[in-house]
């Protein structure tokens, strides 16, 4: 995936582009709205997110534009303000959802997902392995003709393996992505998780493999 | 005069003065009518007077050598047609009286070199109003004067002087009653505008800053003019303040943003234990602070709106929609499924739509965060002689006293730093409302119920 | 001229009860009542004889009021409401002239009450003088002596009357003694005002012999017993009474006009009791009221509407127009007038 980050804070900016590195996104970073219309220019993008505050403009504006020039691609708005009137605002000039500022980054990868499926879902958002699909927008898993729906926690636990097959991830590598860092989560809860989707696996040709005193690993059973 | 009309209303003022002028044009009135009536009334007796003495030097004759008069029946007969005034008489030739009243006196012989020949004067105990006219007569050839004095009391002209005083009187008592009435309805009338403006402002709700407009007279127009700047000085006092909430919440979370996502990505890659957990507890620390910075901002802008109240017709399971679907993302985090029961399409509702929707997020949100994970918040709204929005969870809910002690900044659930902040926003937006928030036991054992109880209109 | 009356005048004199008087009165009568309290003392030209129902009757509703009655001729009334300050409270007369100089003159008080309120205006003068009676001047004659002559509807038709059938009235046409007389001086200046056959008339009548009275009382006596064959200018009111005594008598109005003269009341200046004079002022008022007063004195009461109604009555103006024929140049003038045209010998 490929967003576009428009941000005039520098190191807010390279933080989130980090961010999303690790969930394997690439993020390019515009530090004004001129800046972000020539890479729009360039290439095209899945996702825009939007500062409102921007030295040579407003993001709403920017908005606006977007919208007015039949551009579909989904914008999220970043904003510093909480009040409900500006989010009302920002949703009428055709932003497709808003976070405020400061995130949990996980709520910012959630809202993005929600965005991006509300979209048409492109062949990118799926994983392929030994017959089994991953519909990571859809939150579905499709091994033939059975589809198996994936709750959030499954979804996740589960793009983390089909994102790297055969690599193995430790559990607390695990409860870092999955679990908030409010949560005070035993290690044991990846088991529940790990036990849900390798139920969900059954009949499949894929299985989430136990490598012990290391972690989980996806294996293809072909 | 000053007293009564120091403090008084502009329009009582008015009143009066206008009052004062109409009593004056009415004494004025009332003087004119005196003066031109009574006028009128002196010249007609003058006029018959005359008429009397030339009848009677019309009768003067020679005869012999003598000087002769045959009285005509008319030149006193005519004095009574008018009034029954006394009448006296007297006729001299060379000074000497030929007939009437010898005693009346001929005071005003020296006037008839002047035009007046009317006097006025004391004769047989009262007023009289005397002419005298000359009249020479050629006696054997010689022309000698004749001195006609006609005098007539005043009786009749006192008779129609009280008429006219009475008639004076009354018109000028109504002239001046019509005047102070019109003088009332002008005060009023005038001061319309005014009452105007006032009636306009004064219907205004709290929010509306827009400037006095409408037909204004000319001399309104500083007064107005004046309120209209104070309008753009108020407003953009308070758009000051709401710049001010939103500069706070913008300069704090920008870079608090910065910190945590910093951290996370720190977070991921490290390895060692302990470093994590170091980090893992700054960052709930980071977390926990710019929740509460956001409910008390929240806060500010309830007491912010709240001080201004202006409730408009909104849709309230519109809001809830919008917060469930705002929020669902994250409670999807947590696996957390929120359900809708709502009782119809359309819950009508007089309230200010921001505060609400902050109340009803608040709520949720606090919802959310108590939610154990894989469960369910129900959100049900129902309606029927009040409005009754209520959030029901699995959470480990309140210990039995905090049932009641919800409301105070501060008071947290457990070791949840903020989490009462929440529903004291909530409980100030229901009140600014005319209703209150409730928490009681979920029914169904586990978990709290938190209600939202609003009046209906 | 001849005043056949003159004997009469002497009587009057015989009979004086004040000898200091400085006017003449003709007779005097005193009505007392059982408590004598009060005296109301009238000065009037009407006869005793006329005018005593009227003091009997006011004497009855007023028992305590009793009455000096002092009869005078109207030129005499007049010199002692002029002279003698305080002898009387109440004038009547039949001189509305003299009565109207009187109040011009500052001599009469002002009253007023219900009932001259009640009075149409032209029946008072300054609310002093008050009209009560309407009396016509009438002719009298005597059926007997006239005989059958027609009679006559106007002044003119009389004199004419006259002219012709001069030889039936040399000497036996009486008339009032104008130069005497208040109220035929009246008659007189009110006929001289109103007809251009008065002159005539008098040149007629003079020619005749005509007889020279004081009053109409004793022209109609003269008439009834056939002295005279008719007298000019009568008092209606004496000449009504006189029918039932003397059946032989007829009155005749004249179609032209009839001079109508009102009998007024008025309280001189200096009256003591004014409170009296009121009390008969009003009682005259109330004529009308009582028919039977009416029928037993002859007088005729103010009403509101017979005097205008009639368009042949001239009622005598009460007001200034009065005062011109009492101008001293003007009534010697017309006195001489008079006497030129009734002694043309």
């Amino acid at each position: 995936m490929r967003y576009l980050l428009v941000e005039d804070n520098i190191q807010l900016a390279r933080a989130i582009s980090d961010r999303f590195a690790l969930e394997g996104h690439v993020v390019d970073h515009a530090k004004s709205l001129n800046e972000a219309r020539e890479f729009m220019d360039l290439t095209s993008y899945q996702l825009i997110l939007l500062d409102i505050m921007l030295p040579d403009g407003d993001g709403r504006f920017f908005l606006k534009t977007h919208r007015v020039n039949k551009n579909t691609t989904p914008i999220i708005i970043l904003t510093a303000r909480s009040e409900v009137s500006d989010r009302i605002n920002l949703l009428d000039l055709g932003a497709d959802d808003y976070i405020t500022k400061p995130f949990d980054f996980r709520e910012l990868e959630a809202r993005c997902r929600a965005v991006l499926r509300r979209q048409d879902g492109s062949a990118d958002n799926k994983l392929e392995l030994s017959g089994t699909i991953l519909d990571s927008l859809e939150g579905t898993l499709k091994t033939g003709a059975k589809i198996e729906k994936l709750r959030n926690r499954e979804l996740r636990l589960i793009e983390i393996f089909f994102s790297s097959p055969e690599k193995i991830f430790s559990k607390n590598h695990l409860m870092d992505r999955l679990f908030s860092f409010s949560e005070d989560i035993s290690e044991n809860a990846i088991e529940v998780y790990v036990g849900r989707l390798r139920k969900k696996l059954d009949n499949s040709h894929v299985k989430i493999e136990t490598v012990r005193g290391l972690g989980y690993r996806l294996i293809s059973l072909k | 005069m000053r007293l009564l009309v120091k403090n008084g209303s502009i329009q009582r003022r008015l009143a009066v003065q206008l009052s004062l002028v109409a009593g004056i044009l009415s004494f004025g009135l009332f003087m004119l009518i005196q003066v031109v009536a009574e006028t009128a009334a002196v010249d007609t007796q003058d006029k018959i007077l005359r008429a009397s003495a030339i009848s009677i030097a019309d009768s003067l004759y020679a005869e012999n050598g003598k000087v002769r008069l045959e009285l005509p029946y008319a030149a006193l007969s005519m004095l009574g047609t008018i009034s029954q005034d006394r009448v006296f008489y007297r006729v001299l030739f060379k000074e000497k009286t030929l007939t009437g009243y010898d005693d009346l006196p001929v005071q005003a012989v020296e006037m008839l070199e002047r035009k007046n020949k009317f006097s006025t004067f004391q004769y047989r105990g009262e007023e009289v109003r005397s002419v005298l006219i000359k009249r020479s007569i050629a006696v054997d050839g010689v022309f000698s004067d004749a001195i006609i004095i006609v005098a007539q009391t005043r009786l009749g002209l006192n008779v129609i002087s009280q008429k006219i005083t009475r008639t004076a009187t009354t018109m000028g008592v109504l002239f001046f009653l019509f005047g102070t009435g019109l003088s009332v309805w002008a005060a009023h009338v005038a001061l319309n505008p005014l009452n105007r403006i006032a009636q306009a402002v004064t219907q205004r709700g709290p929010k509306d800053l827009r400037p006095v407009t409408g037909n204004s007279p000319s001399e309104l127009k500083p007064l107005v003019d004046a309120l209209n700047s104070f309008i753009l000085r108020l407003k953009s006092s308070a758009l000051r303040t709401e710049d001010f909430i939103s500069e706070a919440a913008h300069r704090v979370r920008t870079p608090l943003a910065t910190v945590r996502t910093q951290a996370e990505v720190i977070h991921r890659s490290l390895d060692k234990s302990k470093n994590k957990t170091a980090l893992r507890d700054m960052i709930r620390a980071l977390d926990e602070s710019s929740r509460s910075a956001g409910q008390l901002l929240d806060h500010a802008m309830v007491n912010f709106r709240s001080d201004q109240f202006s409730p408009s017709e909104i849709n309230l399971l519109d809001i809830l929609k919008e917060v469930c679907n705002r929020l669902s993302p994250l409670a999807g985090l947590k696996d957390i499924t929120i359900n809708n029961e709502f009782q119809e399409d359309n819950c009508l509702f007089r309230g200010d739509a921001i505060l609400l929707h902050n109340a009803i997020r608040n709520i949720l949100d606090n919802a959310i965060k108590y939610s154990p994970d894989d469960s369910i918040i129900t959100v049900k709204c129902h309606w029927s002689k009040k409005i009754i929005v209520s959030f029901e969870d699995a959470g480990r809910g309140f210990s039995g006293n905090e049932y009641t002690k919800r409301f105070t900044r501060g008071t947290n659930v457990g070791d949840v730093i903020g989490s009462g902040l929440g529903l004291t926003i909530a409980n100030e937006v229901a009140i600014v409302h005319g209703g209150f928030v409730l928490i009681s036991k979920n029914k169904k054992g586990v978990g709290s119920c938190v209600s939202l109880i609003l009046p209906t209109f | 001229m001849r005043f056949a009356y003159f004997t009469y005048l002497l009587a009057a004199f015989v009979f004086l009860k004040s000898f200091a008087l400085a006017f003449e009165i003709e007779d005097n009568k005193y009505y007392e009542v059982e408590k004598n309290e009060q005296i109301l003392r009238i000065i009037s030209t009407a006869d005793i004889e006329a005018f005593e129902p009227i003091i009997l009757a006011f004497q009855k509703e007023f028992q305590t009021i009793a009455i000096d009655y002092v009869v005078a001729s109207s030129s005499q009334t007049m010199e002692a409401i002029y002279n003698e300050n305080g002898k009387f409270d109440l004038v009547i007369s039949s001189a509305m002239d003299l009565q109207t100089k009187l109040a011009n003159d500052g001599l009469a008080q002002t009253y007023k009450s219900l009932e001259t309120e009640k009075l149409p205006i032209w029946a008072q003068w300054r609310n002093q003088v008050y009209g009560f009676t309407h009396e016509p001047a009438v002719m009298v004659i005597s059926k007997k002596e006239y005989g059958n002559l027609p009679l006559p509807k106007t002044r003119d038709q009389f004199v004419e009357l006259l002219r012709r059938n001069s030889e039936k009235f040399i000497g036996r046409i009486g008339t009032y003694d104008v130069s005497q007389s208040g109220l035929g001086y009246l008659f007189a200046t009110q006929d001289s005002r109103n007809t251009d056959s008065f002159w005539r008339l008098i040149e007629m009548i003079g020619r005749l012999d005509v007889e020279l009275y004081c009053c109409s009382g004793s022209m109609i006596e003269d008439v009834s017993s056939g002295r005279l064959v008719l007298a000019y200018n009568v008092l209606g009111s004496y000449a009504e009474n006189s029918l039932k005594k003397f059946p032989g008598l007829k009155i005749i109005s004249f179609d032209d006009f009839s001079t109508i003269m009102m009998r007024t009341a008025l309280i001189p200046m200096a009256a003591k009791r004014p409170d009296l004079s009121g009390k008969m002022i009003d009682f005259l008022l109330q004529l009308h009221s009582k028919p039977d007063l009416v029928a037993l004195s002859g007088l005729q009461p103010i009403t509101r509407h017979n005097l205008l109604d009639d368009k042949r009555t001239r009622p005598i103006r009460l007001g200034p127009g009065l005062l011109v024929f009492l101008d001293k140049l003007r009534k010697e003038n017309f006195l001489r007038n008079w006497e030129s045209s009734i002694s043309q010998e």
